[in-house]
């Protein structure tokens, strides 16, 4: 190990986001730097790779200030780490972790590396109590269990925020656990950000927030949701907390990946977007869990918007294949006025089924979920069966599942701004099939 | 051999180390990762390391040890739960906590653990290379040992042994261990391949009615996010009549894992014993180093075979290929290698080819049949077929049960699309079938795909003309059809439906088919179709 940091001014090469730096005595992959700019500024960044002529930097923050000549880099000898305490319940940073509410900076209890390290799989503990949400489309028949990472795929245009919101605002934890929120904004807008900032006011010390609006640096993307994992993960796990990390939007985290990759001149994968995005993306959404030996919990609900509405597009597609099922957002239900327009159909959460039932949830839950999928599956199909032939050329029978599907969208799926509990929601799927048994019109 | 780190860009590291060969292990930096040698150039040699490289700095040291990447195999894999490199994961766990990180070496084999040991020769006999010296006992398996190397016995143990104590001394000195390591790149040897014919019966009424698998062939199962593949799988190593399971979660979920574990430790098997003790599992999670995950399958094939050379039947169950072939091209492209199609590298296919290679059914040197199946699960990016991980598997596979994202959409599970998929192996099952379970077999086979058949044909008329318009007797079909489906091809694997018995499984298609006869004849006869529909078949599922 070396014991001091040091320092050159031998940058060869700035390309966007990635400074070249000459003759460097001793660097490590994954060490962190700061680059002092001419103009006073200071930037950190990350050695991302290493050979015997030069080493490559990836910056953190805007480089249109640095020069060849009088910009220094100075190497710290340690890998990226965050400052950890549970001070930092309450308070909201950057993407570089510093404060933007105006209070100091607290005193850090430790310093965790912010890429993580993999959980053993023998470690973990299988998610097994469901979160409500208090959104009956998603508690009735997609629930989100403790440890799970479960994403919500939007489009351009849809309400995703305002369901985050009101998930944030309603949602209860089984257990005595503690409760608290680490919101990582990517590439929000001002007024998204103002919009959040009010709703986590509400829950004043229950959060941790992240902040990287529009207009900052695209590599704080990369850097920002590490920091509140790692965040997430000490209070999880050293503080016994039970955490849910929202990171929004995923999609500009991905971007974010394709301009550096670009930089880098690495050959694009699908769509332009690196070879490696699932591998990157998992060492993000695999840090949810539980673990035997301790608990807390860090749970996931990543917001993503799938480009041109299209699930097949790689963000949704690498995510879908990483996460544990998705919540997807139509523009269809949207048009309808319906909120959460939540379109059940490709709906999923894997984890579910051991986390409800008798001695979780209630004994026919399961029951109601799976009756009313099928029901509504086939209300969907015979919809657009109807458009090409009519209703008339439906048998009675059937016009009775369309029938079922309208009040399924009107009164299961759509619920404003009310919170509903787990029996309030299995109640109202219970009226719903029963009608349809006794053929009510 | 020793040299020092001369560059570093991920996980992709060169050294100064000449005289390595491929596939040499290395070990890198103070830290002492291991790595594999991938490139060898005049100057230079490139290693791709299975660990994080984070805080790894060049003119760290570089040692090569002139071997391959190899697996420990003896008693006391079943049970276990590894990683790519064969590293155990409770131990890994001891070690460095909840969290995986950079510690050393491992051994794969619990060393210190005492095994009830039974030599078959004397002192005075003489092994060649292969021989059978003697058995240990691993759970419900009569594990046989085989010579290492020729010589005639000086001293044999008897009773109870530790894998770090000599069993055999031969003259001259060399000693025989219960454990040996071989190369994970390697088939091993196994012997003189047979035709496969004997269905491997997997409890899953769709697979084992409409597209039977057998023993020592080779099935894919591909499908886009939340079709059901993790889900198949595991129901598989769950149920199927076989001796032993190898199941790698390649490049998947943690969550999962954990999953497989806690259920497989309280699961039993039909003889009663717990079904981790005929399972070795391999966790190589997706956020996992790349070059480990690479290494995975082999790493598991390899124990594979060796249960197989005993003369056992051993199920190889992965999830997911696609997960590797995408490490395969994260390498290649780290290594700056000319892509192929969709950016992996040109020699996919044979390297996949050559994987495939190691399933199949051999006689052993004891003249036992062992066999070596293959069920792969692969996740093509959109759902979208053609791409060419599926493709490469296709031309390799005797069976493919392709799942449907419509289906899965609809709550259909197994979603295997019945129109889409096949098995090269119905003939002999069928045979096999109606022999053993029940001579209607063929032809509920038969009628089955047929009522199958003519549904998707009628359904294309019912999109023009709705249902209204059909004529009376092929609403009776639209609605056997539905049976079908939703009673028969729907199965629930966390009900006790999970698993159906060829008894179960004939018996329930013939009941649906019998239903249906009648209700032809019922309407032949003149009965109006809204009496007959009302009658027997509309009972929900
Ligand atoms: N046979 C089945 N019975 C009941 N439910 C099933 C069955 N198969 C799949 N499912 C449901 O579908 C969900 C997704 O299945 P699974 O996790 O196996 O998908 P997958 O194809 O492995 O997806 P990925 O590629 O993302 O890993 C399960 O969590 C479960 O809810
Ligand atoms: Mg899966």
């Amino acid at each position: 190990m070396r014991l001091a940091e040091h320092c050159y001014r031998s940058i060869d090469a700035i390309r966007g986001p990635l400074v070249f730096v000459e003759r460097v005595f001793e660097a490590r992959i994954g060490e962190t730097v700061t680059l002092l700019a001419p103009n006073g500024q200071r930037l950190e960044g990350e050695v991302l790779k290493i050979d015997t002529k030069q080493v490559l930097i990836q910056v953190f923050g805007e480089t249109s200030g640095l020069d060849l000549e009088k910009t220094s880099v100075t190497f710290h000898d340690t890998v990226k780490r965050a400052p950890l305490s549970r001070h930092c319940l309450g308070r909201i940073f950057n993407g570089s972790f510093e404060p933007l509410d105006g209070a100091p900076m607290y005193i850090p209890e430790r310093w965790e590396a912010v890429s993580g390290a993999p959980i053993n799989p023998v470690a973990r503990a299988y998610p097994r109590e469901m979160i409500e949400t208090g959104i009956t489309a998603i508690d009735g028949l997609n629930s989100l269990i403790k440890g799970q990472k479960l994403p919500i795929f939007s489009s351009a245009g849809l309400p995703a925020q305002q369901l985050v919101a009101q998930i944030l605002s309603q949602a209860r934890l089984p257990g005595t656990g503690e409760f608290v929120v680490v919101f990582v904004a990517l590439g929000l807008h001002f007024n998204e950000f103002n919009f959040f900032r009010n709703t986590l006011e509400q829950m004043p010390n229950r959060f941790v927030a992240f902040f990287n609006l529009a207009g900052e640096p695209v590599v704080e993307r990369l850097l920002a949701p590490r920091l509140g994992l790692t965040v997430a993960e000490d209070l999880a796990f050293n503080h016994q907390m039970d955490v849910l990390v929202i990171i929004s939007d995923m999609t500009n985290y991905c971007d974010a990946l394709r301009e550096i990759s670009t930089s880098r001149e690495e050959l694009p994968g699908r769509r332009g977007y690196p070879g490696y995005m699932y591998s990157d993306l998992a060492s993000l959404y695999e840090r949810a869990g539980r673990l035997h030996d301790r608990p807390g919990s860090v749970t996931m609900l990543p917001v993503l918007t799938m480009p041109e509405d299209d699930i097949t597009h790689p963000i949704p597609d690498l995510t879908g294949y990483i996460t544990e099922g998705q919540i997807v957002l139509s523009r269809e239900m949207h048009q309808k006025g319906i909120f959460p327009p939540i379109d059940v159909l490709p709906c999923l959460s894997r984890l579910m089924q051991h986390g409800i039932g008798a001695n979780q949830t209630r004994a026919d839950h399961r029951d109601i979920a799976n009756q009313l999928y099928q029901n509504y599956a086939k209300g969907r199909e015979l919809r657009k069966l109807a458009t090409v032939v009519g209703t008339d050329g439906l048998l009675e029978e059937d016009r009775k599942f369309l029938h079922m599907a309208d009040e399924f969208e009107r009164r299961f799926v759509h619920q404003g701004e009310e919170r509903r509990d787990i029996l309030q929601t299995l109640d109202l799927g219970l009226e719903l099939l029963n009608e349809y048994k006794r053929g009510t019109p | 051999m020793k040299g020092v780190v001369t560059s570093i860009s991920g996980a992709t590291v060169t050294i100064d180390l000449r005289g390595l060969r491929l596939y040499d292990r290395v070990y890198i930096g103070h830290a002492r990762l291991s790595g594999e040698v991938v490139h060898l150039e005049k100057d230079h040699t490139t290693v791709q390391v299975f660990e994080d490289t984070h805080g790894l700095s060049i003119g760290e040291p570089a040692e090569g040890t002139q071997a391959p990447l190899t697996v420990t195999l003896g008693p006391g894999l079943l049970g276990g739960v590894f990683d790519g490199l064969q590293r155990p994961l409770p131990a890994l766990q001891q070690k460095s906590g909840a969290f995986i990180r950079n510690c050393g070496t491992i051994p794969s084999l619990d060393l210190q653990r005492s095994w009830p040991f039974t030599p078959s020769k004397e002192v005075g006999a003489v092994l060649a290379v292969g021989d059978i010296y003697g058995v240990v006992t691993e759970g419900h398996i009569e594990h046989p040992l085989f010579a290492r190397c020729a010589g005639k016995i000086e001293h044999i143990h008897s009773g109870p042994i530790r894998l770090n104590e000599p069993l055999v001394t031969l003259q001259g000195g060399e000693q025989l261990f219960g454990f040996q390591d071989w190369s994970v790149r390697r088939p091993r040897p196994g012997g003189e391949k047979c035709p496969a014919e004997v269905p491997l019966i997997t409890g899953q009424r769709c697979i084992d009615f409409l597209f039977p698998m057998v023993k020592g062939a080779v099935a894919i199962i591909p499908g886009g996010f939340g079709t059901g593949k993790t889900v198949l799988e595991q129901s598989i190593a769950k149920f199927t009549d076989i001796d032993v399971v190898v199941y790698v979660g390649c490049g998947e979920r943690g969550n999962e894992m954990a999953g497989l574990l806690s259920e497989f430790d309280e699961l039993r098997d039909a003889a009663g014993q717990p079904l981790l003790e005929r399972t070795i599992i391999i966790a190589n999670t997706s956020n996992m180093p790349v070059a480990a995950r690479e290494s995975s399958i082999f790493t598991a094939v390899t124990m594979a075979e060796y249960y197989r050379d005993m003369g056992y039947d051993v199920l190889f169950l992965a999830d997911s290929l696609s997960r590797w072939a995408e490490a395969l091209r994260e390498i290649s492209a780290a290594l700056e290698e000319i892509p192929g199609e969709d950016g992996y590298p040109t020699y996919l296919s044979s390297r996949l080819a050559g994987f495939i290679e190691r399933s199949g059914v051999v006689k052993t040197a004891t003249g036992k049949l062992g066999s070596l199946s293959m069920i792969l699960a692969v996740s093509p990016p959109g759902a979208d077929f053609s791409e060419p991980v599926t493709q490469a598997c296709l031309r390799a596979a005797g069976a493919f049960y392709q799942l449907d994202t419509s289906l899965a959409h609809s709550r259909h599970f197994p979603a295997i699309n019945w129109n889409h998929s096949y098995s090269l192996f119905s003939k002999e099952c069928t045979a096999y079938f109606s022999r053993e379970i029940d001579v209607q077999w063929p032809t509920l086979h038969h009628r089955c795909r047929d009522i199958l058949q003519q549904e998707s044909a009628l359904r294309e008329v019912v999109e023009v003309v709705g249902m209204e318009g059909l004529q009376d007797r092929d609403q009776l079909l639209m609605s056997a059809a539905e049976r079908i489906r939703r009673d028969f091809l729907c199965q629930n694997s966390f009900t006790a439906d999970a698993f159906s018995s060829p008894q179960q499984t004939a018996q329930r298609i013939a009941a649906i088919i019998a239903d249906y006869d009648q209700a032809v004849q019922r309407l032949e006869e003149g009965e109006l179709l809204t009496d007959i529909l009302q009658g027997g078949n509309n009972a929900p599922g």
